[in-house]
């Protein structure tokens, strides 16, 4: 497997307080890499320098190398516009804008100026498919996308971002704040995802993390402790920390 | 027994200052209802006497050209054409409004979203300054400022819709801009971290996110800001010219519904056909601020984000 991604030395403040230490963590081209550990730990805001939304929030410095294909994240040049539609971000809430679903779908491609009828119809169709809500919405494109289930719209949230075609997808404790069922759908949606395209996710669920990922990440206050195979991580932790936070000692 | 059995049955201090304050509540509450009932029973009651007891046809009063209650016409009819006067009420809160809308939109967005820490800090208590100017002083500064500039640029007297529709924009661009700025408040933040995320530059995320959610609100913002200016009296009196002609272009001096209100009311005698007139323009300001307020209900009722 070749990294697509590599990160060295990740640090981050917010104004004097440092929240990331130094991170290493490279990931691999097509998989599924998630990001563990307790609140507060830094693993969201790790995710959120990935594709700059961190830029947001004042009087926020990172530094750090961030490779992705060869090219610098943080460069003077690095186009803004064309790394968010090559990293893109599910968030927490489901936040599919109030137009109808067939609308949120096209957002991506209308903004860089798709107007051929019958190509976003293909995109809408194969996106919702991808994202395994295609049956469910098929016959409301038009109808708002808030008249859905907080499943389902997460589910119109990851569509709208397939629509753009990323290489890498970063996912922001997707399921947190939604029922048990609808976080199945969507864990069943990423496995589907995970032969094409590069999918990072942060999730509090361990659970969760065993299931699906290929490798896990585990952070603690700053720091990467462990980033290994989940298969090996699961069972065979190489740091106490590591053991005692899987094994429920704190987080 | 006897003093448990009496405290039981009579009621407690609590539930007599409870029944006290429900008898101010609902007392004020009456006061009021019955002073908007009486409001509305008096305007009607005055205003639909020049139909009733004047015999002046409705039709006629709202298309016909000619104002001048005093005097009769060759066929004997009053001469109460209120046309003139609706034509320019319309036409200064249409353009003025229009006017308004763009910059009320663009300082609201430098607000929120382009300087929402040094740019709010810095326009909202501009805004609030103006809100606060009596509209006498508009008028004054539309009367010795703005009428003879544009008597300077396209002759005549300078007076008529377009010195109203320049004093009625700074009026109302405050009314917008505050209801703007609430209306781009109340979008999420969520809205725009995914349309960022999405690859949309500010300006797409703006425009195509930001204002279309806000959209229901923000024609509020706009129909309120046309409510104060249909309903602006002495600052548009001042610089409108008052006289009761049909406006054939933007600088001929005219008058607006309030305006000839305000200039004529305490000239009449309670009870003429010319009274009778003037408390029929009430009438239709009056049912116009009704219809106003409808269609800021209507607008809000459909385009409430459900969630």
């Amino acid at each position: 497997m070749t990294a697509i991604l590599l990160t060295k030395n990740v640090h981050l403040s917010y104004g004097k307080k440092e929240a990331l230490h130094g991170i290493d963590l490279d990931f691999d081209e097509h998989g599924i890499t998630a990001l563990i550990g307790p609140s507060g730990c830094g693993k969201s805001t790790f995710l959120r320098c990935l594709n700059r939304m961190n830029d947001l929030i004042p009087r926020t410095t990172v530094t750090g190398t961030f490779n992705f294909k060869g090219q610098d994240i943080y460069a003077p040049t690095t186009n803004l516009v064309e790394l968010r539609k090559q990293i893109g971000m599910v968030f927490q809430q489901p936040n599919p804008f109030p137009f109808s679903v067939y609308e949120n779908v096209t957002y991506g491609l209308r903004l860089t100026g798709h107007k051929d009828r019958q190509f976003l119809d293909e995109q809408v169709e194969r996106s919702l498919k991808q994202a395994a809500v295609w049956d469910e919405v098929k016959d409301d494109l038009n109808k708002s996308a808030l008249s859905f289930s907080g499943g389902q719209q997460q589910r119109i949230c990851i569509a709208r971002l397939l629509a753009v075609q990323p290489d890498i997808i970063l996912l922001d404790e997707p399921t947190s704040a939604l029922d048990p069922i609808s976080s199945a759908q969507i864990e069943t949606t990423l496995l589907a995802l995970k032969n094409e395209y590069t999918i990072i996710i942060v999730t509090h669920n361990l659970q969760q993390a065993s299931r699906i990922a290929d490798k896990t990440a585990f952070m603690l206050n700053g720091n990467l402790v462990e980033f290994d195979l989940t298969s090996k991580m699961f069972t065979q932790p190489e740091q106490q920390d590591t053991s005692d936070y899987l094994n429920g000692k704190f987080g | 027994m006897d003093d448990i059995q009496s405290k039981l049955k009579s009621p407690s201090k609590a539930s007599r200052e409870d029944i006290f304050g429900r008898v101010i509540s609902y007392t004020c509450i009456a006061a009021i209802i019955l002073l908007v009932v009486s409001i509305l029973y008096f305007i009607a009651s005055r205003g639909l006497a020049t139909f009733t007891s004047n015999h002046v046809n409705l039709i006629s009063f709202l298309t016909g050209q000619e104002w001048n209650p005093g005097a009769l016409d060759a066929h004997g009819h009053p001469q109460v054409g209120a046309l003139p006067m609706i034509v320019t009420s319309f036409s200064v809160t249409v353009l003025s409004a229009l006017v308004a809308t763009p910059f009320a939109i663009a300082v609201a967005l430098f607000m929120t979203d382009i300087a929402p820490k040094n740019g709010a800090k810095f326009l909202q208590p501009v805004i609030e300054l103006l809100v606060g100017i009596p509209s006498v002083v508009y008028g004054f500064i539309g009367l010795t400022v703005v009428v003879p500039i544009i008597r300077q640029i396209f002759g005549g007297t300078g007076s008529g819709i377009l010195a109203g529709t320049i004093v009625l924009f700074v009026m109302v661009l405050p009314t917008i801009t505050s209801l703007s700025v609430d209306a781009l408040r109340s979008i999420p933040s969520y809205f725009r971290s995914a349309s960022l995320a999405l690859g949309a530059t500010r300006f797409q995320t703006i425009y195509k996110v930001l204002l279309r959610a806000a959209m229901p609100r923000l024609l509020t913002a706009v129909i309120f800001g046309m409510a104060r200016a249909f309903g602006e009296a002495l600052a548009v009196q001042m610089v409108i010219g008052n006289a009761v002609l049909m406006p054939h272009n933007l600088i001929t001096p005219t008058s607006t519904l309030t305006s000839q209100l305000t200039t004529n009311i305490g000239n009449t005698i309670m009870g003429t056909l010319p009274n009778n007139a003037l408390w029929s323009l009430a009438l239709i300001l009056l049912l116009m601020s009704l219809v106003f307020n409808l269609l800021i209900r209507y607008i809000g009722k459909r385009g409430a984000i459900k969630s």
